[in-house]
């Protein structure tokens, strides 16, 4: 019984930095170091104070952040991929299929309805049309989403309502890797649990879950695990700690 | 899960292209390679020298130096509708030192006749014109403009060429009813759609659009960024868009190459690009914005 179990995704010595070429080329260090093995099925949970780096982390496993060093790797059934060399062609194939991004804020788009919002990762994998709609009026409707709202362009919607359909957006596709960025911030409690049933039911699935949440109770509800950053800062001549590994990681 | 088939086959390549009018007008020592599905923006400034790389791609501007490859593999639309399949200007050989002669593989476009170029714009490109005046005959009918290519390609039939210009008004949001009324009767939005109209109804298998959107207002600018998705995706199209306008970028390009003063200064993943700008200018571009 000692199957080994892969990890879906994980990160080695996962450096990020920006350089701000408008502050005379300044290096702002954000993550030294940072090592994490994500599980299919599991929730792993980022916690560490404001600007630490969490969202930091999703933009880079998302593709919309570079690597600074290091790897961020998905491990696939026949064989692994690196991600922090990858040519911009195969992020549109990656993004289709495999990685979902629930970020913080939905990026509204103007005139598209919110059915429609939620229905086009399904339509880009080619499901039919009416099938699309089924699923993402099912998933609105379970979000609370009023019936009414369907046809409208998220733009006016309220920041609640508007983070609904980005969860929607979001969960519809089931993609095996799911990236949370603070998905319950402006709900009210009866869609937060909502929002964790959903997360509870992409685990059963087998979906990997890397995921920010702010509010104490669903954090207690969804996380397997939590991974601190604060050991990943660069903090003034510390290198030691920065280079542990999964002992970082503490157990629920 | 297995890993996915990542990488798509290439459509068309830039091979080191320049095309200056001075130092630094124009564009210089250009390389990329647009891969089948792909939507590309070149962005950058004024004068940087987008519309010019745009005309040279297209086919419409000979470079000073470089290549531009088109690979042509699978059947086009008017090889699949059984259209002009033998177009002499296509089939022609060409001469023996292209090693490119017959319809199959890679084509070199200036090493091909001039007839031929022009046969490929028509029957398996598409080009967008910022204003649409340039790419509408405004002395025929709306219904003639959209059916204009598909003659082209050899359908004669009045009924389905009508049926044709009918479908691709509405999907491009016209009153099919209109289908007889001049352009010129039409406002710059709707001239624009028609205008797509017109490009789109033989879905080519290539895209070339210099600003679309610039020129219009910014209502009828989203509902044709809407449009312009739509469609692109559902055709599958290949799309290289000239704009200077980053949030019409965000919303249409996979992938961004930034040029300034006729180089591209960088290149990559449209989120990327926008959301971790490594080069200088790209860093100026982005933060100069409000929301990109
Ligand atoms: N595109 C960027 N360019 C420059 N600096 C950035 C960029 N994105 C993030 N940072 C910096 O990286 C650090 C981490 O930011 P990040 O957004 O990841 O924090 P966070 O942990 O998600 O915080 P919060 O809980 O407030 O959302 C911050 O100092 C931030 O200013
Ligand atoms: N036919 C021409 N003859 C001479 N100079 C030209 C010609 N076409 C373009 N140029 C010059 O080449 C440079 C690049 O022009 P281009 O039209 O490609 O810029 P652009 O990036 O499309 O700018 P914009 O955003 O304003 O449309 C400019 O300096 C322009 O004046
Ligand atoms: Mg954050
Ligand atoms: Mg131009």
């Amino acid at each position: 019984m000692t199957a080994i179990r892969q990890p879906f995704l994980s990160a080695s010595a996962l450096d990020k930095s920006f350089v701000l070429h408008a502050q005379s080329g300044q290096q702002l260090d954000v993550m030294r170091g940072l090592e994490l093995r994500l599980m299919p099925g599991e929730c792993l949970v980022l916690a560490g104070r404001s600007g630490i780096g969490k969202s930091t982390l999703l933009k880079m496993v998302n593709g919309n952040y570079r690597v600074s060093a290091g790897r961020l790797t998905l491990h696939f059934e026949d064989g692994e991929l690196e991600l922090s060399n990858l040519p911009a062609q195969a992020w549109h194939v990656l993004r289709r299929d495999v990685i979902g991004y629930v970020s913080q804020f939905l990026r509204v788009v103007p005139r598209v309805s919110a059915r429609q919002v939620v229905m086009e990762p399904l339509l880009s994998q080619g499901v039919a049309q009416d099938e699309a709609c089924r699923r993402a009026e099912a998933l609105l409707a379970r979000l609370n989403l009023p019936k009414r709202l369907w046809d409208l362009a998220p733009g006016t919607f309220s920041g609640g309502e508007q983070q609904r359909v980005n969860i929607a957006r979001g969960f519809i596709a089931e993609h095996p890797l799911l990236l949370l960025d603070e998905p319950t911030a402006s709900l009210d409690s009866a869609n937060r649990d909502v929002v964790v049933e959903l997360i509870q039911e992409a685990k059963a699935r087998g979906t990997a879950m890397l995921g920010i949440f702010h509010d104490e109770d669903v954090r207690e509800r969804v996380a397997d695990r939590q991974l601190p950053l604060e050991a990943h800062m660069l903090s003034a001549g510390d290198a030691s700690t920065a280079v542990n590994n999964d002992t970082q990681e503490s157990p629920r | 899960m297995k890993r996915p088939q990542l990488i798509r086959p290439a459509l068309l390549e830039a091979r080191n292209i320049t095309r200056l009018y001075g130092p630094k007008q124009g564009c210089e020592e250009i390389d990329f390679t647009l891969h089948q599905g792909e939507v590309l923006g070149i962005v950058g400034e004024s004068g940087s020298g987008k519309s010019t790389l745009l005309r040279v791609l297209s086919g419409l501007e000979k470079p000073d130096n470089g290549q531009v490859i088109y690979h042509r593999s699978e059947p086009s639309f008017s090889e699949l509708t059984g259209t002009d399949l033998t177009s002499p200007e296509l089939t022609s050989p060409e001469p023996a030192h292209t090693g490119l002669g017959g319809a199959e593989g890679a084509l070199d476009l200036y090493a091909i006749s001039e007839a031929r170029r022009r046969a490929l714009l028509r029957m398996e490109w598409g080009l967008v014109h910022q204003n649409p005046r340039d790419g509408l005959r405004l002395g025929v009918s709306a219904g003639a403009n959209v059916s204009e290519r598909l003659m082209a390609l050899g359908q004669r039939h009045y009924g389905n060429l009508r049926a044709a210009s009918q479908d691709w008004m509405g999907r491009v949001e016209l009153d099919p009813r209109r289908i007889d009324d001049a352009p010129r009767t039409f406002s710059g939005g709707m001239q624009q759609r028609l205008q797509i109209a017109r490009t789109l109804v033989t879905e080519p298998r290539l895209v070339f659009m210099d600003e679309p959107t610039g020129g219009l207002d910014v209502s009828v600018q989203a509902r044709l960024l809407d449009m312009l998705r739509t469609l692109t995706r559902q055709l599958g199209l290949s799309v290289i868009l000239v704009t200077h306008d980053l949030a019409v970028a965000r919303l249409l390009a996979h992938r961004l190459m930034v040029m300034r003063q006729g180089r591209v200064v960088e290149a990559g993943l449209t989120d990327q690009i926008l959301d971790d700008p490594q080069h200088d200018y790209t860093q100026l571009l982005v933060s100069s914005v409000l929301t990109p």
